[in-house]
């Protein structure tokens, strides 16, 4: 095997660890990142059981969903790095191959297409790549001397584009948008030269409106509606207006919990999906929403803590990538739904209702968790 | 193993700039973070009262509480017009998962004709309010509904909405009378309030229902409902309550109006009938009548034509708008004028040789009887309706004279005080003529005028009306049809009510009625076989009014055109003559004669104590409008 991990001495930092964490560590779980999760997921199971309008099944549901997923997390941990990293291609090379035969049976049926079906299991391949795309790079760039090369960037951009290419064909631009973030933070935290940065960011823009050409009428019609969503408020319009309302309506304090009468009242669509915050917008104000934003930058910086523990180049990337790109989730899905960014069909992590991408981020945070705790096992 | 000293050799750099971009990449989250926390403040603390009012309008809904329409009555209490629930079937398109399918079951369901699902497609097409209901079938039987109620699981979206119609128990009979209700239009929106009228669907278009519509349709109230984003609402936050319409209780007495329809006995023709003291009308019919309850839900348009095409004319109402030429029932009125202006005594004698010349005129007016009455007075003139006495009356009177008493009996005016559209007649004077066709009046049609021929014009209403204020020796009591609205009591004096006919000599009045007395009883009476036998004093005249052409498009089999050319025949009288409690004018096309006995049934039904009027047999009625409505 020519994977290498670097013996390192225990940095000072770790040995004031001490016996009282040793617990945790040799569990492979970070207390930290656990109950920042356990407060979000039961603050979203609060806001759940108001936006399903006081559905104790959905919510018992949701619950049992993230417990599962919490365990997939758990089970994640105890992997070592060095598994996780002989797992990437194979991982990666997987997903590939499942996009392409999903793209196949597109072909075959009619429409989009983004569902594959093995046996009773429904899943879906980009969800796979979200994870499996930055494992990859992370993967390409530990054996490279960084900074990155021109070259190295060209093997990036095919890593990146095949699997990106598919998902977009899917329809699925949200999610080859999420693809290609999780993708260009690995670059991103490499340590590429701003002036590189600055240059592909230049290209990225002059590349927009090839995107708008290739773009599905529905999508155009999303990134119109957004804006200018007032031009046709009952119908694409519809969702922006009523959750700009619900949020706007909730003030300060809110209307209480279960009181919010656009979201009680069904005005709110997809209120306990995409669109849940605006719930929680509407219910709990002002005070509600930085409550949830605390605890998703709380989230986040004890994920860049991790990160910055990491003894090697694949694990430091691979944290990097998915802490940062849970933010973006996190962003993206609040800026659509209080109308600053166009609507595309990304949940709020950890707290709109849904599976799939639940157990994809708590798959990543079981990675996080894994390279940081497996440190000591580094010598073999 | 050169790249692997490399990697070795960069390690601590790589930690270094790892550390450096996660500085860089934490402070732009900081950053968006805050822009997303801006975005909040903006949306919940700046715009805050923008969508807090937003939100409110979303979710509260003013709704107009329709008022309940007053209910009327005959003068008995028998109930004449009521509202009835009635279940209309709505559809709200975005509930319904397949519209195709769903239509495809109420058709199999319902028996739906085919075309007026295609209707209801084709408005459904036109873009309109999300979760609107739009109505596909109004006024569902038991039955359809009992259906629908079985195959509620297969139908979203479809729904059964209660509304209260308007219903006629009686609609053939009361036609002309209540007239009826029908959906506001364009045009009658335009003049309403539109918040009394908010919540209402249907307005008086005709007869009752039209004159007292403000007072029957009483005032709306509202209601602040909280609905969810389908429209449905879920409570009521506040709420102002109608107030209902008034009732009504008509002068009418439905009894003697079923008498009098079925005394024309399905000829074309009107009676009316007053009490002279009150002007209550006591019955007012115009045959045929109509179902009004078709013109309620919307007649369809076949049936529309049929009743337009028919040439008895079934929605013409006779009674108030019918133009006759009243013939010798104008003459009591005229024998009073000729008294009055001192043109004639009671007892001076006119010869009649069997017509009358103008002097200096070759051409002969004929009496009706060819060798003339003789010698004949006042009396014997309305007794025998002598034309030659009347003619010479008319002559002496000239056309200004007899045109201007003629107007204080009502003739050429509206005299009513609520009778929806009624026509004032046409009382010819020379002025009228000289507008109406730039020409002068020729002394010829001045005779003509004297015997109700000509251009003099009037209708039952105004007949009846004048008879009336002749029994009360011209005292004038506006003839109307309202007795109590809610609460108040409608009656006499009226204001602009018109001055009593002055009559110098109150015995002149007798003289009158002792001609018309022998009309009824005298032996050579016109209407002494319908007088046989009267257990009170009746005043009364005969008339005929000449059929003068037939319209242009009007196309008639051979028989139908003798039948069609025959006179009108007319009739007027009250009784009893010393405390006239009921005055009638009685007209039926195409006659010829002998309605006289019709006066007569009428005056005998409501004067004499053995119980001739009946209640009208209510659930016959029904019934036949339910085997009318089945075909």
């Amino acid at each position: 095997m020519a994977i290498d991990f670097q013996r390192v001495a225990p940095r000072a930092h770790q040995a004031r660890v001490g016996r009282k964490r040793s617990l945790w560590l040799r569990m492979h779980l970070d207390p930290w990142l656990l109950s920042i999760l356990l407060l979000l997921i039961s603050f979203g199971l609060v806001v759940l059981y108001s936006a399903s309008g006081m559905s104790a099944s959905t919510t018992m549901a949701q619950a049992s969903r993230m417990g599962v997923a919490l365990l997939g997390a758990v089970i994640i941990a105890q992997f070592s790095p060095g598994t996780l990293f002989r797992w990437t291609p194979l991982a990666y090379g997987g997903g590939l191959l499942m996009l392409i035969a999903v793209e196949i049976m597109g072909d075959i049926g009619m429409g989009a297409q983004r569902w594959l079906e093995i046996g009773p299991l429904r899943f879906q391949p980009s969800e796979v790549m979200k994870i499996a795309m930055p494992m990859m790079l992370a993967a390409y760039f530990h054996r490279r001397p960084l900074p990155p090369t021109w070259r190295d960037l060209i093997v990036c951009a095919v890593i990146i584009g095949v699997p990106v290419l598919l998902i977009a064909r899917q329809p699925d631009l949200g999610t080859s948008l999420l693809v290609t973030c999780a993708a260009v933070f690995v670059i991103l935290l490499t340590g590429l030269s701003w002036k590189f940065i600055l240059t592909l960011g230049a290209m990225a823009g002059a590349a927009a409106p090839l995107l708008w050409i290739n773009m599905h009428d529905y999508q155009r019609q999303r990134v119109l509606t957004f804006l200018n969503p007032e031009s046709d408020p009952l119908g694409a319009g519809w969702n922006i207006i009523q959750s700009k309302t619900a949020i706007g309506s909730g003030g300060l304090e809110g209307k209480g919990w279960g009181l919010g009468t656009q979201s009680q009242l069904e005005f709110l669509p997809e209120r306990h999906t995409d669109f849940i915050v605006a719930v929680l917008g509407e219910e709990f104000g002002l005070i509600g929403m930085c409550t949830i934003l605390v605890l998703y930058l709380l989230l986040v910086s004890r994920g860049l803590v991790m990160a910055n523990h990491a003894q090697d180049t694949y694990g430091r990337l691979l944290a990097g990538s998915i802490v940062l790109t849970f933010f973006i989730y996190v962003f993206v899905n609040i800026g659509m739904v209080t109308g600053i960014l166009p609507v595309v069909g990304v949940p709020l992590p950890l707290v709109s209702y849904g599976g799939t991408s639940s157990v994809t981020l708590m798959a990543g945070f079981g990675i996080l968790m894994s390279i940081h705790t497996h440190r000591r096992l580094l010598t073999h | 193993m050169r790249k692997r000293r490399e990697n070795v050799k960069n390690h601590e750099q790589e930690v270094r700039v790892f550390r450096n971009r996660s500085l860089v990449a934490a402070l732009i989250i900081l950053l968006m973070a805050g822009a997303l926390v801006s975005r909040l403040v903006y949306l919940q603390i700046i715009e805050h009262d923008v969508f807090i009012t937003r939100s409110d309008n979303n979710r509260m809904r003013v709704e107009p509480l329709p008022p309940r329409r007053g209910l009327i009555y005959d003068r008995n209490g028998k109930l004449l017009a009521e509202n009835r629930p009635t279940y209309n079937l709505t559809i709200v398109r975005e509930r319904v998962d397949d519209l195709d399918t769903t239509l495809q079951r109420l058709v199999d369901i319902l028996g739906l004709p085919e075309d007026e699902v295609e209707t209801f497609r084709e408005r459904s097409r036109q873009r309109q309010r999300p979760y609107q209901p739009a109505l596909l079938v109004s006024d569902l039987t038991e039955d359809q509904i009992a259906r629908l109620a079985v195959n509620r699981y297969l139908l979203s979206g479809v729904e059964v909405e209660a509304q209260l119609m308007r219903y006629y128990p009686d609609p053939i009979v009361m036609s002309h009378v209540l007239g009826y209700v029908g959906r506001i239009n364009a045009d009658e929106l335009a003049d309403l309030d539109p918040g009394n009228y908010a919540g209402t669907h249907f307005i008086g278009k005709t007869g009752v229902e039209y004159t007292y519509e403000d007072q029957l349709h009483g005032k709306a109230g509202l209601r602040k409902v909280e609905t969810n984003a389908r429209g449905r609402v879920l409570r009521e936050l506040d709420r102002n309550p109608a107030e209902p319409g008034k009732d009504i209780t008509l002068t009418i007495d439905s009894r003697l109006q079923h008498m009098a329809y079925d005394l024309l006995g399905g000829r074309r023709g009107a009676i009316v009938a007053i009490q002279p003291k009150t002007g209550d009308i006591l019955a007012m019919v115009s045959a045929p009548g109509f179902d009004i309850n078709k013109f309620v839900t919307g007649i369809s348009y076949k049936d529309y034509r049929a009743l337009q095409e028919n040439l008895d004319l079934p929605l013409y109402n006779r009674a108030v708008r019918g133009q006759y030429p009243p013939g010798s029932t104008v003459k009591p009125f005229e024998a009073l004028g000729a008294l009055q202006d001192g043109v004639v005594k009671p007892n001076d004698v006119i010869y009649d040789p069997g017509y009358f010349q103008l002097p200096n005129d070759s051409r002969r007016y004929h009496n009706w009887l060819r060798w003339g009455h003789g010698r004949v007075d006042l009396e014997r003139a309305l007794e025998v309706s002598n034309n030659t006495y009347f003619y010479t009356m008319a002559y002496r009177l000239g056309i200004d004279r007899l045109s201007a008493f003629m107007h204080q009996f009502g003739f050429g005016e509206v005299t009513s005080l609520d009778v929806q559209g009624a026509s004032p007649g046409l009382m010819p004077s020379r002025e009228w003529k000289r507008e109406k066709y730039n020409q002068v009046w020729y002394p010829g049609e001045t005779l003509s005028a004297g015997i109700g021929q000509g251009y003099f014009m009037a209708t039952p209403l105004q007949l009846a009306a004048a008879t009336a204020t002749l029994a009360n020796r011209g005292q004038w009591v506006r003839p109307h049809l309202a007795k109590r609205i809610g609460e108040e009591i409608v009656e006499p004096p009226f204001a602009d009510t018109k001055p009593d006919v002055q009559i110098d000599q109150a015995r002149w009045w007798q003289d009158v009625y002792k001609g018309m007395e022998a009309v009824m009883n005298g032996s050579e009476g016109t209407a002494r076989k319908a007088g046989a036998g009267l257990q009170y004093e009746m005043a009364a005249k005969t008339g005929t009014a000449q059929v003068f052409s037939l319209g242009q498009n009007q196309k008639y089999d051979a028989d139908e055109l003798a039948e069609r050319l025959r006179d009108h025949a007319l009739f007027i009288g009250f009784a009893p003559v010393d405390d006239p409690q009921i005055a009638v004018a009685v007209i039926v096309e195409n006659a010829g004669g002998g309605v006289s006995g019709l006066g007569r049934e009428l005056t005998d039904a409501w004067l004499l104590p053995d119980g001739k009027l009946e209640d009208p047999p209510g659930t016959t009625v029904n019934e036949e409008i339910e085997s009318i409505d089945g075909d």
